[in-house]
This record gives C-alpha cells, sequence and structure tokens, in this order.
C-alpha cells in the first residue's frame, strides 16, 4: 500500500525540525553568552591589579582579588590530594577485585554519594574539620570539596581501567606477573592519559563550588597563612561580592565569575587535550 | 626427530588415557605431559578427557575447526585459563615429571611463555615492552636487562629493524613487526616452552613467513606448541600435529602421517577439506 505524505505531516515535520535546530543553535550559544556577558559587566575590573592586588578595604574602590585565585588553587589542591588517591584507589578495587554483587553495591553507593546536595557535604566537612579544630580552614575547603570528588573518581579509574583491553593484561600475567603488578605496571599505566583527563575534569567540576565552603574556607579578606587559617576562594568572593551593595563590588565579581569560568575551561579542554593524545587513544 | 617408539605413545588417545610403559620409556624427551584433562567453562564441558605428551625441542601444533578446544588446552599449559571466572579443570598436567597445578602460577608462567592471537604490545617503549618480564621477575641491573633485550630481539629477527628505536613506543612498529615483539618479549625470560595461539592469524604472508622461520630457529632452545587455523602452516613447521575435534583430541602423531596417512577417518575428512 502506498501512503501518501500528507501536508500536516509534512509541516509538522519542517516546524520540528526548526525547532530543534534552534533549540540546538541556543544550547552551544549560551556558553558564549554568559562568557560574554561575564566578560562585558566585569572588564572594568578586569586589569593586572585583579591578579595582583588584595581586595581594597570597605568603601574604597579598585584593589584586586590575588588572594583568592592563590586560595581557590590552595582549596582545589587539597581538595584533589584528598579526594583523588581515595577515589582512585577505591576505582582501582571496584575495577579489579570485587565482585559482580559486591561492585553493583559499590557502585550504587557511590552514585548516591555523588547525588548528596554540597551543602550537606559542607556540613559534614565543618562537623568533620571545623568544630574539631575550631576555626575555620583551608583544610576543612579542602576536605569539602575533597569528598564531593571521591564518586566522580571511583568512577572515572573504574571506566578507564576497565576499557584496558584484556588481551594487554593476559600478556603481562603470561610473562610471570602477578594481578597486582599487572594493574600497577601495565593497566593504570595503559589508561593513564584517561585517569588524568577524568581527574582534571573532575577537579573542574568542584572549582565553581560554593555553598560547601560558605562555613569550611569561610574566606578572608588577606592572605591566608598555611592551610589551617580562613581562606578566600573565588567562588565565595563572587557570592559576598553580589550580595554587596557597592557597585564595584559587582564589578569585580563580574571579573572573578569571568575568571573563574576561564579557569574551568581551560582545565576541560586541556583534559581533553590529553585524552585524544594519550596512549589509550590510540587502541580504541 | 622421534624415533619410531616415541611417535606410537601418541598413536592411540584411547590407550593414551591409562599410561602405558611405552609413556615412560620416551618420558625422558617429554616436556610436558597431559592426562585425562577436562575442562569446563561453567557448566559447558570444553575439553573432554585429553591426554597427549609434548616433546621436547620440537614443535607441537594442533589444528581443528574453530571451538574445538585446542587454544582452551593450550591455555591450561600456562594456567591462563585460571584469569577467567568460573572455569575449572581436572586431570593431570606435568611439565618436566612435576605437577603444574602445584607450582607457583607466576613460575608456570615464566616456564611456559604464550604469544597471543593478537599482539599485545604494551604502551611502554620497544626495550621496556621486552625488558617487561625480567624486570617482573626482579632483575633490575641495566646491563643484564639490554644485553637480555638484544638478544631477543635477535632471535625474534626484530633486531636489526628496532635496534635504532629502542626508545619509540611499541605501538609505532607494523602489525606483524608487533608480534615478532611479543615473541621477543617472552623468549627475554628464556622459557622452555613457547606457546602460541594462531600467532599469524592476524598477518600478511611475508610477515608470517618470517615467524615461521624464526619458530624454526628457536627450536633448539625452546619446546614450541601452536595453534594454527592454517593446515600449511602446520604442515610447514610441525615435527607433531594433534587434531581436535568438538573438545576431544582425535589424534596427535608425526605431522607427515596426519596429513598423508593420518589414523582416523574425522582427521582425514579434515585435511583433505571434506570436513562438515
Amino acid at each position: 500500500m502506498m501512503m501518501e505524505i500528507s501536508t500536516s505531516r509534512r509541516f509538522i515535520n519542517g516546524f520540528m525540525l526548526t525547532l530543534s535546530g534552534i533549540c540546538t543553535v541556543l544550547v552551544v550559544s549560551v556558553l558564549f553568552f554568559i562568557l560574554g556577558y561575564l566578560l562585558i559587566h566585569g572588564a572594568t575590573s578586569l586589569n593586572w591589579d585583579f591578579f595582583t592586588k588584595l581586595p581594597k578595604p570597605a568603601g574604597e574602590t579598585g584593589g584586586g582579588m590575588a588572594n583568592a585565585i592563590v586560595g581557590s588553587g590552595k582549596v582545589l589542591l587539597l581538595a584533589t590530594v584528598i579526594g583523588v588517591p581515595i577515589g582512585f584507589l577505591a576505582g582501582v578495587f571496584l575495577a579489579e577485585y570485587s565482585g559482580k554483587t559486591f561492585a553493583f553495591a559499590i557502585r550504587y553507593v557511590v552514585d548516591l554519594l555523588n547525588g548528596v546536595p554540597s551543602i550537606v557535604i559542607g556540613i559534614v566537612a565543618y562537623a568533620l574539620v571545623v568544630r574539631p579544630m575550631h576555626h575555620f580552614s583551608a583544610l576543612a575547603g579542602g576536605t569539602a570539596l575533597g569528598i564531593m570528588m571521591i564518586p566522580i573518581a571511583v568512577r572515572t579509574t573504574e571506566e578507564f581501567l576497565r576499557s584496558v583491553p584484556v588481551n594487554i593484561r593476559e600478556g603481562a600475567m603470561a610473562l610471570g606477573a602477578t594481578k597486582a603488578t599487572t594493574i600497577f605496571t601495565v593497566v593504570i599505566p595503559a589508561a593513564i592519559s584517561g585517569l588524568t583527563s577524568g581527574m582534571m575534569l573532575n577537579l573542574a567540576r568542584v572549582a565553581g563550588e560554593t555553598a560547601p565552603l560558605l562555613f569550611t574556607a569561610l574566606g578572608n579578606q588577606y592572605w591566608s597563612k598555611g592551610y589551617l587559617a580562613p581562606i578566600a576562594t573565588l567562588p565565595v568572593m563572587i557570592y559576598n561580592y553580589a550580595i554587596s551593595p557597592e557597585e564595584d563590588l559587582h564589578k569585580q565579581a563580574w571579573a572573578a565569575g569571568f575568571v573563574l569560568l576561564t579557569l574551568v575551561l581551560v582545565i576541560n579542554v586541556s583534559a581533553r587535550l590529553i585524552i585524544a593524545r594519550g596512549p589509550s587513544a590510540q587502541r580504541r | 626427530m622421534a624415533s619410531p617408539q616415541q611417535q606410537q605413545t601418541f598413536k592411540d588417545p584411547v590407550t593414551e588415557a591409562n599410561p602405558k610403559p611405552d609413556v615412560a620409556k620416551a618420558g625422558a624427551s617429554m616436556k610436558l605431559t597431559a592426562r585425562n584433562i577436562n575442562f569446563f567453562y561453567g557448566q559447558f564441558q570444553a575439553l573432554h578427557d585429553i591426554s597427549l605428551d609434548i616433546p621436547s625441542n620440537k614443535v607441537t601444533a594442533f589444528i581443528g575447526p574453530s571451538g574445538c578446544g585446542k587454544s582452551t588446552f593450550l591455555r591450561t599449559m600456562n594456567r591462563m585459563n585460571e584469569t577467567l571466572r568460573n572455569t575449572r579443570v581436572e586431570g593431570d598436567l606435568k611439565l618436566d615429571g612435576e605437577n603444574l597445578f602445584d607450582m607457583d602460577v607466576t613460575d608456570v608462567r615464566r616456564r611456559v611463555g604464550m604469544v597471543f592471537q593478537k599482539s599485545n604490545p604494551f604502551p611502554k617503549t620497544i626495550f621496556d615492552n621486552v625488558a617487561y618480564g625480567l624486570r617482573v621477575n626482579g632483575i633490575r641491573k641495566s646491563s643484564i636487562l639490554s644485553e637480555a633485550v638484544e638478544r631477543s630481539l635477535k632471535r625474534a629477527a626484530l633486531w636489526s629493524e628496532v635496534k635504532d628505536k629502542l626508545n619509540k613506543p611499541a605501538s609505532a612498529l607494523s602489525g606483524g613487526q608487533q608480534q615478532r615483539l611479543c615473541i621477543a618479549r617472552a623468549l627475554a625470560v628464556e622459557p622452555e616452552v613457547l606457546l602460541l595461539d594462531e600467532p599469524c592469524s592476524a598477518l600478511d604472508p611475508i610477515a608470517t613467513l618470517k615467524i615461521e622461520e624464526l619458530l624454526f630457529q628457536i627450536k633448539d632452545i625452546t619446546t614450541i606448541v601452536i595453534v594454527t587455523h592454517n593446515m600449511q602452516q602446520a604442515a610447514r613447521l610441525a615435527d607433531f600435529t594433534g587434531f581436535f575435534l568438538m573438545g576431544k583430541l582425535i589424534e596427535i602423531n608425526d605431522t607427515k602421517r596426519i596429513f598423508q596417512n593420518p589414523g582416523m577417518k574425522e582427521t582425514e575428512d579434515y585435511v583433505t577439506g571434506r570436513f562438515g
């Protein structure tokens, strides 16, 4: 039986196609819109001072966010040191040693942890670090972000280790390597570019987290010494400046948003470059 | 070449099941002896009562249609199947008279090397690939390592092609070179037996010829067992050939006998292409 394509069906097809096309353009342009918006509003504050100077006391204009930029770096470093090794080793166990049922249970719990609201993780870090030490600190902020990195670190590690072909593992074991030796000398090196970029994306994901830092790292108008004192971070700085009544601070907040977003984008792009050029890409 | 007595021991797989005086007599030159090997993937029995001897410093080939169990049996001989979950092996397997299943598994695999169907170089340099087996066996001294790497690459007929790029990644080599690298890697630990699981199935005729030549060369230092789909390859290379069908060893004998005057109807049908 021949089917005549009716005019109404042609119209619906054309309409839906156009609509999905427009939505695609929207999706792609959102990023550039945000970038441009941040730049337009913060451009005047985005100068050398912004990267080198401390914030000015209330009421004065100018100044910068050097302490928050360095502070974000320190907190993210701590988060990596805390979150990546735990997540990585758990991922190794999950991928290589756990039985089917047990793996299912671990994965389920890890996914639940990934779904825990970041503010709740902030409270946990508050209870674990701030309360016993009696003050806010970079360590507390790093702990909060580190906990947030764990689930993705686990799943990234699991996925990239599983993607290493069986024949490479067999090659190592056929030479008399034990399972553990095989994992650490062949499997992990084969997955290293994927693992590295996965961890970088993970870091980029928590770099913009604000809620868990509000009552852990707190913030600081000055340079923070070491890792045990309250510390300024870009997201918290943006939050504080954005809710302040002063126009100049709003501009600085826009500029900080631009810097933070650029940082995240740079980490993202370099992570993807690493994975595209790494040894694991050659075996796909 | 094997003496007529040795050939007798291969003759009848049914009586092979009960070790008899002939086997004991020939035992001196037998590297591996398998008796009543059964193998199971879960409920599925992949090998039925396999008994055979692998003579020292000879090439033994296993032929047979896909799924006949020849690779499974090969992987039993270095206990590689143990890496698969839910598998079980029964029977008696001896390496130089010593029970293979009682030995330390890493020791077994060092003594019984393996080359796989698909070349599997590690994502490391050429040098590190060949040195890998020595390193995991505790050898660290660089003079010993570089000597062994050179020797192994020469034996695998790859040295002249890679001697100037030992620090290049192994993935830069061609398919045939990668497979020869894998052979060099296996030879570096000086295995007493080298198992090859269809090593040429992914290679072109020239690369295949190179590998066959090198296998012929290394026969004097190691015992070779090769699984192949290619009957001409078995005929060219092997001193002895075993024919597997549906998880059973139909017969194993002098290669000439298998191809020209086989003892069993199934073997004749297979080698003459009348199979199925």
